[in-house]
């Protein structure tokens, strides 16, 4: 019998992932596990995939073939709202924010709450949605820009207030392309305190360039190249991976 | 404070000025015949009430709002017109008790779809059911398959001219190009003469005070909000839990019934119905009206509309020819120099100074306060 002796549960479970445009195969028989409360770390060379990946979990993309398993639920058989009511967060490459909206309205929207037409309607701002968007906007350092229309931001508070949004949402698994990407130094470490603080009770999956930043928050990296893994592990043994060296890091 | 989930202080009295004009100094300064065709124009207001909701907020441009108009319109109009149908009105006919184009096009019995149509109940249901129905099968086969931007306007373009074609085409059973004329009662109450004609514009104008305050609200909801997110970052609204196909199908929806609430006030007041109000022409020019007042604002969009109107009769009385052309270099002007139309040119230029003129009378400066009447911006 098997009693004592199950097998882990991940959190997400990527297996043998394929999708191909007009024959291009972007991402090809991929397959990954993240672990409850990990902090994965993806890298490679442009063009390996990376993006693409995300854009498959989160429902953004239709997978080719292949299953996508978060917490038991195939997502790629789910639209895009059903696959964030399941608990993925995604951040977008360039900060995607409402620029006529104020940083109060940016981040109410991403309040989980009154989703439907009927609740958006009947939606009352109160003392909860209120206090949480304060708590939000004080994390991502942006709690004095409240009524600012977001267009009016720097590039690297939409990057903090579209982190912002995805925190509110409070979701199981959040996926951040390039957090600190045209960031200035000193805003890329304001980052990196930010996302060592948010990750906590979740797990996270980040597409990052800067090796600096990566070796900072990973714990385990998965190395792309051409739609498929090159390489998986501790940044140390990334690292040292003769194959990771000449494809990307050797240049 | 008086913000609350409609309007917040500078609105208030943007509606409360917009009522006045149109209940007191309209009414005291025009005759009966002039008071009917603002009646007549103001049933466009509703279209353009809409379309602030659905393209300025929403970014969803239809070409098509006459669809909507004219469903309201001809419900409306069939129920006045089966009143005027009675057997002693029409005992000439060789079947009596039918409407006369009917009877002109060899039909002998009233079609099914018309019996409803004799019980005022069903009418008004109708008149919000029946577009209203009928939009939501139109955003939800477009937008839940993500057609949007200019395919959906060309789509709503294609529906409107099926729909004029259909009306035209099915005489019998619709008037065909001729519309419904000679509508006389509405439950026995005479609309055609003058006081009647007065009854029936403020009755209008009560009914478009009251889809003011449905679009005030909607506005003011977080559904307003995500309606101007949408039209900025689909995705991100999308990837934020939303369904962006059912908040696309809402505000198409709400902008048909408002249409369709107009085309109905114009069957009463104007006294017919006809397919020269569905087609392709006729719902530009109601995207010309709201763009003309401002897309984006409510109020904008009404004056819009009640000004482009009374060029059109002026103008048109006097250069026949040159109107269209007017028409469409004003709207070129206004989508070059001032996208958000009049509400822009009044939101940037006349509002500041008149905060400014107010500050200057206080004597100590309260700082500027936030009223452009264009911004979406609810008060927290």
């Amino acid at each position: 019998m098997l009693v004592g002796h199950q097998p882990k549960e991940f959190l997400l479970a990527v297996e043998a992932l394929t999708v191909s445009f007009d024959g291009f195969k972007a991402v090809n028989d991929l397959s990954f596990y993240v672990d409850e409360n990990e902090i994965r770390v993806i890298i490679g060379p442009n063009g390996a995939g990376k993006t693409t990946v995300l854009d498959l979990i989160c429902g953004k993309t239709k997978a080719t073939s292949g299953s996508i398993q978060f917490r038991g639920k195939e997502l790629t058989r789910m639209k895009e709202n059903e696959i964030v009511k399941t608990g993925v967060g995604r951040k977008f490459q360039n900060p995607s924010i409402y620029d006529d909206l104020t940083v109060f309205e940016n981040l109410e929207i991403s309040y989980p709450r009154g989703r439907s037409v009927f609740g958006a309607l009947t939606f009352t701002r109160d003392a909860a949605v209120r206090d949480r968007v304060h708590e939000v906007a004080e994390m991502i350092f942006l709690k004095d820009r409240l009524h600012m229309n977001a267009d009016l931001l720097s590039h690297g508070q939409k990057q903090w207030l579209e982190i912002g949004m995805l925190l509110i949402q409070d979701p199981d698994l959040l996926m951040l392309d390039e957090p600190v990407a045209g960031m200035s130094v000193s805003e890329r470490a304001k980052t990196a305190e930010l996302l060592n603080r948010i990750i906590k009770n979740r797990s996270v999956l980040v597409i990052e360039h800067d090796m600096k930043f990566v070796e900072d928050i990973a714990h385990k990296v998965t190395v792309l190249h051409q739609g498929q893994i090159l390489s998986e592990g501790t940044m140390e043994k990334v690292k040292n991976d003769p194959k990771v060296v000449e494809v990307y890091l050797g240049h | 404070m008086t913000d609350n989930r409609f309007f917040n202080r500078s609105e208030l009295i943007g509606i409360l000025v917009l009522a006045v004009f149109l209940v007191v100094v309209l009414p005291l300064s025009l005759d009966v015949f002039r008071l009917n065709l603002v009646a007549k124009y103001l049933t466009y207001a509703f279209v353009a009430l809409g379309l602030v909701i659905c393209w300025g907020y929403g970014g969803i441009l239809s070409l098509g709002q006459g669809v909507f108009f004219g469903l309201g319109g001809y419900c409306m109009a069939m129920f006045l017109k089966l009143e005027a149908s009675s057997v002693e009105n029409t005992k000439i006919q060789s079947t009596p008790g039918i409407p006369d184009f009917m009877d002109w096009n060899q039909i002998t019995a009233l079609p099914f779809f018309w019996k409803p149509f004799n019980s005022l109940t069903f009418t008004i249901a109708a008149i919000i059911l029946v577009p209203g129905i009928f939009a939501l099968i139109i955003g939800t086969a477009m937008f839940k398959r993500r057609v949007g931007g200019t395919y959906f306007a060309i789509i709503t373009q294609a529906v409107a001219a099926i729909m004029t074609i259909l009306i035209v085409g099915q005489q019998g059973y619709t008037g065909g190009i001729n519309g419904m004329t000679d509508l006389r009662t509405l439950k026995g109450w005479d609309i055609r003469p003058d006081h009647a004609k007065i009854v029936l514009y403020f009755f209008e104008v009560g009914c478009l005070l009251v889809c003011i305050m449905i679009a005030q609200f909607v506005r003011h909801s977080k559904l307003g909000r995500i309606l101007v997110a949408m039209r900025e970052k689909e995705d991100r609204v999308r990837f934020s839990g939303y369904s962006v196909a059912n908040f696309k199908i809402f505000a198409f929806c709400i902008a048909a019934v408002f249409a369709a609430i107009g085309g109905a006030m114009f069957a009463l007041n104007v006294g017919f119905m006809s397919p020269s109000f569905v087609g392709i022409v006729p719902s530009i020019e109601m995207v010309i009206y709201t763009a003309v007042g401002g897309r984006l604002s409510i109020l904008g969009a009404i004056y819009g509309t009640l000004l482009v109107n009374f060029a059109k009769t002026s103008l048109s009385e006097t250069f026949p020819e040159l109107w269209l052309f007017g028409l469409g270099g004003l709207f070129i002007a206004v989508v070059l120099a001032f996208p958000n139309g009049l509400a822009g040119i009044w939101g940037d230029y006349v509002q500041p100074r008149i905060d400014r003129l107010i500050a200057s009378r206080k004597s100590k400066p309260d700082g500027w306060t936030d009223s452009s009447v264009a911004d979406g911006a609810p008060a927290e």
